[in-house]
């Protein structure tokens, strides 16, 4: 389960200072701030912006840039599953509509009760063991789509 | 001094289960209050027994695989901690023909040692290169680099030796090593095993690299899918500072050298170089127009040696044992060991490292087994999303960065994907081109728009609309994003696409399928656009 906390602007800004020393601090310190809370929240724009001594407009084209960075919190497990080409060979599509039609949602969407966040990668590194997935950040590998409902029913138990 | 039992730590390793199998032998081991100690090692590389456990013995060590939770207290009963038999045995590990048929260079020590002992890595060789290397001058470490004939292995080929030698003829105040480990390519993970296997020899290779161009600080840009390896790499960092191996005085030498770790953010084009250093600097990741090459003008504007981690993990062993030695490997101008990774639908998926030479056919059969599936291979993709499918017929094509070019293909970083023949090779060049609109960064058009066009195109062609003219205009489209792309991103994704139309024609020739309805919309507007 992702352990994050609630949006504090005061919170962030103590998270932003504590990395703003670095040489190029902005990508460390979105990860700490999405560490913390799970997305980059709309307000952290204008404090980065502040802090940082540039635009507005330089901080979120660095945030919508990168895939990782979420500007809404994610539901309470993230499941990613691999989509690149070892994956494919191995049958990851049929494994994404499968999934798909556990969880009633698609891709990228979280479900209604929001216990789980879909999200398409392209590549773990586990390509000898395809398909792979991760779940809230632990990696699996071979993953039939009876392993996937048995990670997705006891993460579900389990919050 | 107890027996030693090792579990690998290695995030493969961990997908299916090492993590639970090393905590029930801990169990075990504790229940019967045996004098066992559980070592958590790399991966050997041979996937297909993970979770592979091994156990110290007089006669060296013996592996069991794959291990699952279940077989775990059968295998105390049977006396596995002293080497006995057992149906998951496989006898000594060194025998184990996958693993004696390799010559193990870069990942001599992975799988064998701990991680994040730095007793383990010097007394199992570490540190040599460097020790060999501080007593040399820069000129002559990059000479005898360069001598080795060590070619970059991110992909792009490029002699080490030669890059090197431009940032130390570069002044500059200030320079920098980044190590590229954003290994975004699908079928490779060479690079996350030797960073989770044996971290500071990714450390001692930077820091011969930095006294060889006189840099002073070092980044590694670490994708964010690795969490595993970069949580490893920090700490083997910190070690290697506490141990005086970095930091102001390196290994006594009064040199200085400080290493930190950078997380990237999902973004596959980073592992382009000039994109790599933006990131790092904090910005989007949109590359840079060459020149100024980063060799001149790099990280912060810094005279900076770019290296891929193979690349710069191979340097302790050419400073140890010198360049001739290394050299002494491979063929025609690919000097060496290459670092296969066979993946995809692969009965036996690994790491392989060898010699150049070895041709796909041996890869994937001798060692890889054939196909998962059992049933015939069709498609072999090499190199990553931006590399060449080869059909059967060429599968006697040498693993060698010119026999691949000679292919139309190219080697990459060494990842081998195999396909069988349930494969859809008009899937395959659609998805290559959707990858690309997915992860381009925008900076040029013939890469942005480029791919855009060409899964329109590809999606008209497989709904049977005017094919003849269809395929000639994705010809002419590949054509433009290879000599209209900034960078290898828009540049290389027609090799996918061209060997499937090449190779697989077939597969552009059925009867159009039933679409859903939003694709037919799709090709309807661009007709008019055609």
């Amino acid at each position: 389960m992702n352990q994050t906390s609630t949006w504090d602007a005061e919170r962030a800004l103590s998270r932003i200072r504590e990395l703003a020393h670095l040489p190029g601090p902005l990508l460390p310190i979105l990860h700490a701030l999405h560490e913390e809370f799970g997305y980059i929240h709309q307000e952290a724009v204008p404090l980065l912006a502040d802090e940082l001594n540039i635009s507005k407009a330089e901080v979120h084209g660095v945030i919508s840039f990168y895939h990782d960075f979420r500007n809404a919190p994610a539901g309470r497990h993230v499941l990613r599953i691999c989509r690149a080409e070892a994956c494919q060979s191995m049958g990851c599509e049929a494994l994404v509509s499968h999934v798909e039609n556990h969880l009633g949602v698609k891709m990228g969407e979280t479900t209604a009760d929001r216990s789980f966040t879909l999200e398409s990668v392209y590549c773990l590194g586990l390509c000898a063991l395809s398909p792979s997935a991760m779940l809230d950040g632990k990696p699996y590998g071979r993953v039939s789509h009876q392993v996937a409902d048995f990670l997705i029913d006891s993460a579900r138990r389990h919050s | 001094m107890s027996v030693k039992i090792f579990v690998p730590c290695d995030a493969a390793a961990i997908s299916v289960g090492a993590d639970v199998v090393a905590h029930a032998i801990q169990e075990q081991i504790t229940a019967r209050r045996l004098d066992l100690k559980v070592v958590r090692n790399g991966s050997r590389g041979m996937f297909w027994l993970e979770p592979l456990v091994e156990v110290e013995t007089l006669r060296g060590r013996v592996a069991y695989g794959p291990v699952s939770v279940d077989a775990v207290a059968g295998l105390f009963d049977a006396g596995f901690s002293d080497g006995k038999d057992h149906p998951l045995r496989l006898g000594l590990t060194e025998e184990i023909p996958y693993l004696k048929n390799q010559e193990r260079l870069t990942f001599a020590r992975c799988g064998i040692i701990d991680p994040l002992s730095l007793a383990d890595y010097v007394s199992h060789g570490g540190y040599k290169g460097l020790e060999r290397a501080l007593g040399m001058a820069p000129e002559a470490i990059v000479e005898e680099v360069t001598q080795s004939g060590l070619r970059g292995r991110g992909g792009a080929g490029f002699p080490t030796g030669i890059k090197w030698r431009t940032v130390l003829n570069t002044p500059g105040d200030q320079k920098y090593v980044v190590c590229n480990a954003d290994e975004g390519d699908s079928g490779t993970y060479a690079d996350r095993m030797i960073m989770e296997g044996d971290p500071f020899v990714l450390i001692e290779g930077m820091t011969i690299a930095a006294f060889a161009v006189g840099a002073t600080g070092g980044y590694i840009y670490i994708r964010s899918e690795y969490p595993h390896a970069f949580r490893t790499m920090k700490r083997a960092i910190a070690l290697a500072y506490e141990n005086g191996y970095l930091g102001a005085n390196v290994a006594g030498s009064g040199k200085r050298f400080d290493l930190d770790v950078r997380l990237g953010a999902g973004a596959y084009i980073c592992g382009e170089e000039t994109s790599m250093l933006e990131s790092l600097e904090g910005k989007r990741g949109q590359i840079r127009p060459k020149p100024p090459l980063p060799a001149i003008e790099g990280l912060f504007a810094k005279p900076t040696a770019i290296n891929n981690v193979i690349s710069l993990a191979t340097v302790p062993i050419i400073m140890e044992k010198g360049g001739a030695f290394y050299r002494d490997f491979g063929m025609g101008r690919s000097r060496g060991t290459l670092t296969i990774q066979l993946a995809g639908n692969i009965k036996h998926g690994g790491l392989v490292e060898k010699a150049f030479g070895l041709t796909l056919r041996q890869a994937i059969y001798d060692f890889g087994g054939g196909t998962f599936t059992g049933r015939p291979l069709r498609a072999v993709q090499v190199g990553g999303p931006l590399g060449a499918y080869f059909p059967e017929s060429l599968l006697d094509t040498p693993l060698d960065y010119e026999a691949l070019a000679a292919q139309k293909g190219l080697l990459g970083h060494g990842g081998i994907v195999v396909f069988d023949d349930t494969v859809d090779m008009a899937k395959q060049a659609r998805f290559a081109m959707e990858f690309c609109a997915l992860e381009s960064c925008g900076k040029c058009t013939p890469c942005r728009i480029g791919s855009t066009r060409g899964v329109e195109v590809i999606d008209k062609i497989i709904a049977h609309q005017n094919r003849p003219a269809n395929l000639q205009l994705l010809d002419e489209l590949c054509e433009l994003m290879v000599d209209g792309s900034l960078c290898a991103l828009g540049g290389l994704t027609p090799f996918p696409v061209l060997s499937a139309v090449r190779h697989f024609p077939e597969d552009f020739d059925k009867p159009a399928p039933v679409l859903p309805a939003h694709v037919g919309e799709r090709a309807q507007e661009t007709q008019q656009w055609r």
